[in-house]
């Protein structure tokens, strides 16, 4: 760990807390109605649409959300088999090829962004923006949505409803998402994320590129277009798709130190946020400090390794000779697949909160991590992606956690199950086991299946465990909807397009129903009053240091009793492979 | 079933207001503010050479003459630093192909400059994650400067000046790398040694 390292990790956490407070405020403005203002119009709007009032049951509101997303989805699908014939494709890009457009069609709804194609030379301008962008901010909302609704199945007591999901999707989209979008896309386009419409820019290159077979080629091709509007929602939306292949490590999407620092932010601020409201929502802000702090310790955790497992750099790169070694004059340690203006610290930094929310933008080829970094982000997004996670489902899945915590707890001590003043029941620890375990069965039948079968097989590009690593990290990130990649496996092939977009579609609605009928079971429960002075049975005080300890160490058990024996066969062997 | 039905009229007219909010006014409103507060960013930082457009100030490309500084390793698709195809060598650490073409890498700047004994930079034997970096470390730059001197017939210490003047800091040591842009210290290079 070097010392800026060190200033990185604290600048940037503390930077995460502040940015988050006020938004977590916000949040639960937003949850609760449209700002005065904007009341009356909003309320037209909604109408115009047929928008049905007051608050859903939890079975309208999944129906509701599981419609808009098939809408989504089937919507996107056509647009993108049929870009060939539409506007804005000055580079006549044909239709996107079934499977593929299947796979993206589902990555992007649910909120993965896992790109089994390359941006620069499959998306017609009109796709991007009309398809992905608009799914950008969807997914989003949705996410967050849910978040809404299980929060206010704490909140409420007796209470039947959970919330309407049209008008959460829609408060989300218009007072939050567009209006810091629009803000962070002009952030990026001073410092040089391209925004244009053009078919690309041909430049004379000053030495012509001689070619091995002769010949030579003197102009170099510059892929354009609309990238800072999809890019600040890619972010903060924990979405992740890039508008080209290269993603954040592309000098037109992420071109300099300072847009790299945005980004990461722009990654976990909603996240955090939505830990406050949390707080704020349910009367009691420390309950939301608790998890921010349990998903801090988890994620500096996860730096503390990452960082220096990187510096270290590559052993036989060292044996050849080379200059690896921090100085005022390079980064040094590991730099295949990284760029030099982030260096090692902020490539690192930027690959465990990648991971750790469910975004996948990567501004690094996580393919070429030193093993184990590789492992870490690996386990951060089979951890469930609770560790900040994504925009909503971080926090629907981290409450999940608590509420195992809680349990746990309560059987060895001998108490009832309560957390904030409500009691948990058979019918409530159902649900959450259900949704805890839908991830981990995707990501591991997923991975069997994948190394059992020949089309599997014929994906990975390294060979051996890193190439069994490169199937595991597909699946991990499908199923638990992060969307990065090793991306060395050759995803776009019938074979993975069908299976990951399964897992995709597994690990974000088989999870979100069963989180939306414990939030309708919870609203149901009336809330014992918990007032000091109160002769109620205490029960354990889910605020303080005790109980943070017990909801990170449930969080790394399940994700270290579920994994650990695939990541051994993986980024373990590497490891002890490469520093035999 | 009926749930559902019922809720096909909002679910189907706000994903159509909320595609046109987020899909077209929003893009085009990003395009219209960035086109006339950042003109030349939105473009894409275009450098010209009179009215010809020779590359990006933010998009590397490749060097191989002895009398300019050589960009990093390009792993991108058909030929190195094609615009069209950004991506890294996604080689494993343990990858024997990765060591190889290291060594390649080693081979080659040594051969280009044999007397100089000093370890090798380790930017320059990588491949980058985007294959389009625009930069090289200092460490990199001054590892080339002797040869860079030589081939062009400039001094050493006005090769070593001009890479001083493109050098770029983190800033308070924290936000950012120590690096210089290839193309525009190249560019300089070239100035210096036409005259």
């Amino acid at each position: 760990m070097t010392t800026q390292m060190y200033a990185l990790l604290g600048a940037f956490v503390l930077a995460v807390w502040l940015l988050g407070l006020p938004l977590g405020y916000w949040l639960a403005a937003i949850a609760d109605g449209a700002p005065r203002r904007l009341a009356r119009v909003e309320r037209w709007l909604l109408d115009a649409c047929g928008v049905p009032r007051g608050s859903q049951g939890w079975r309208a509101y999944a129906a509701s959300l599981l419609l808009f997303n098939a809408i989504g989805a089937a919507a996107l699908y056509l647009l993108l088999r049929a870009q060939h014939g539409l506007p804005l494709n000055p580079r006549h890009l044909p239709g996107v090829a079934p499977d593929t457009a299947f796979n993206t069609a589902i990555s992007f709804v649910t909120n993965t962004n896992w790109q089994a194609y390359s941006g620069e030379t499959t998306m017609s301008h009109l796709a991007q923006m009309l398809g992905l962008t608009v799914q950008n901010f969807l997914s989003a909302a949705t996410g967050i949505a849910v978040a809404f609704a299980l929060i206010r199945g704490f909140a409420r007591s007796g209470a039947h409803g959970i919330g309407n999901f049209w008008e959460d999707l829609t408060r989300i989209t218009l007072y939050l998402l567009l209006p810091a979008s629009l803000l962070l896309a002009l952030l990026f386009a001073g410092q040089g994320v391209i925004q244009n419409f053009s078919a690309g820019v041909t430049g004379r290159l000053i030495e012509p590129l001689a070619l091995s077979g002769g010949g030579a080629i003197p102009t170099q091709q510059l892929a354009m277009g609309p990238v800072a509007s999809q890019e600040a929602i890619k972010l903060l939306g924990t979405n992740g798709g890039g508008f080209m292949n290269a993603n954040s490590a592309h000098p037109f999407e992420n071109p300099t130190a300072w847009t790299n620092a945005l980004q990461m932010l722009a990654i976990l601020v909603i996240p955090a946020g939505l830990c406050i409201a949390f707080g704020v929502m349910v009367g009691e802000r420390r309950q939301g400090w608790a998890l921010l702090a349990a998903m801090t310790a988890l994620f500096v955790a996860a730096v503390l390794l990452v960082m220096p497992l990187e510096q270290a750099g590559n052993p036989k790169i060292a044996a050849l000779g080379i200059d690896a070694a921090p100085s005022a004059w390079q980064a040094g340690g590991n730099m295949e697949g990284k760029e030099v203006r982030f260096g090692i610290a902020a490539s690192a930094l930027f690959a465990a909160v990648t991971t750790a929310a469910s975004c996948g933008a990567v501004n690094a080829m996580h393919a070429s991590l030193m093993p184990l970094a590789g492992g870490v982000a690996m386990l951060l997004m089979q951890l469930g992606e609770v560790v900040f996670g994504g925009v909503g489902s971080g926090l629907y899945g981290m409450l999940l956690f608590a509420l195992l915590a809680v349990f746990v707890a309560a059987l060895m001590t001998g108490r009832t199950p309560e957390y904030l003043g409500k009691k948990i029941e058979p019918a409530e620890m159902k649900l959450v086991s259900l949704a805890i375990l839908v991830t981990p069965v995707l990501v591991l039948l997923g991975s069997a299946m994948a190394v059992g079968s020949d089309a599997g097989r014929a994906g990975p590009l390294n060979p051996g465990a890193a190439g069994f690593s490169e199937i595991l990290y597909a699946f991990s990130s499908a199923a638990n909807n992060n969307g990065s990649a090793f991306a060395g496996l050759s995803a776009n092939t019938p074979f993975y397009n069908f299976s990951l977009a399964l897992a995709m579609a597994g690990g974000r609605f088989a999870v979100i129903v069963p989180v939306l009928a414990l939030a309708g079971t919870l609203a149901r429960r009336t809330r014992s009053p918990r007032t000091p002075g109160t002769d109620v049975p205490a029960a354990m005080p889910t605020h303080g240091p005790m109980f943070v300890l017990l909801l990170t160490l449930s969080v790394v058990l399940i994700g270290a009793l579920t994994y650990l024996p695939a990541l051994a066969l993986g980024p373990m062997v590497e490891h002890l492979d490469l520093f035999r | 079933m009926s749930a559902i039905l019922c809720a096909l009229r909002p679910a189907l007219s706000l994903f159509v207001l909320l595609s046109v909010l987020t899909g077209l006014v929003y893009p085009l409103s990003v395009t219209l503010l960035a086109q006339t507060l950042f003109p030349a960013q939105a473009a894409g930082s275009l450098i010209r050479d009179g009215d010809r457009v020779i590359g990006s100030a933010l998009v590397g490309q490749p060097f191989s003459a002895h009398a300019h500084f050589w960009s990093r390793p390009s792993a991108t698709a058909m030929q190195p630093y094609n615009g069209l195809a950004s991506g890294g060598s996604n080689f494993g650490a343990n990858n024997p192909a990765l060591l190889d073409a290291v060594a390649q890498r080693i081979a080659a700047l040594r051969n280009a400059d044999p007397d100089n004994r000093t370890a090798i930079p380790v930017d320059l034997v990588t491949a980058s994650a985007s294959g389009l970096d625009p930069d090289i470390s200092l460490a990199a730059a001054h590892y080339q400067a002797a040869r860079v001197a030589r081939a062009s017939g400039l001094a050493r210490a006005t090769v070593d000046a001009l890479i001083d003047r493109h050098a770029q800091h983190p800033w308070l040591g924290v936000i950012g790398e120590p690096r210089v842009n290839v193309l525009a210290l190249n560019r300089a290079i070239d100035l210096a040694s036409r005259h």
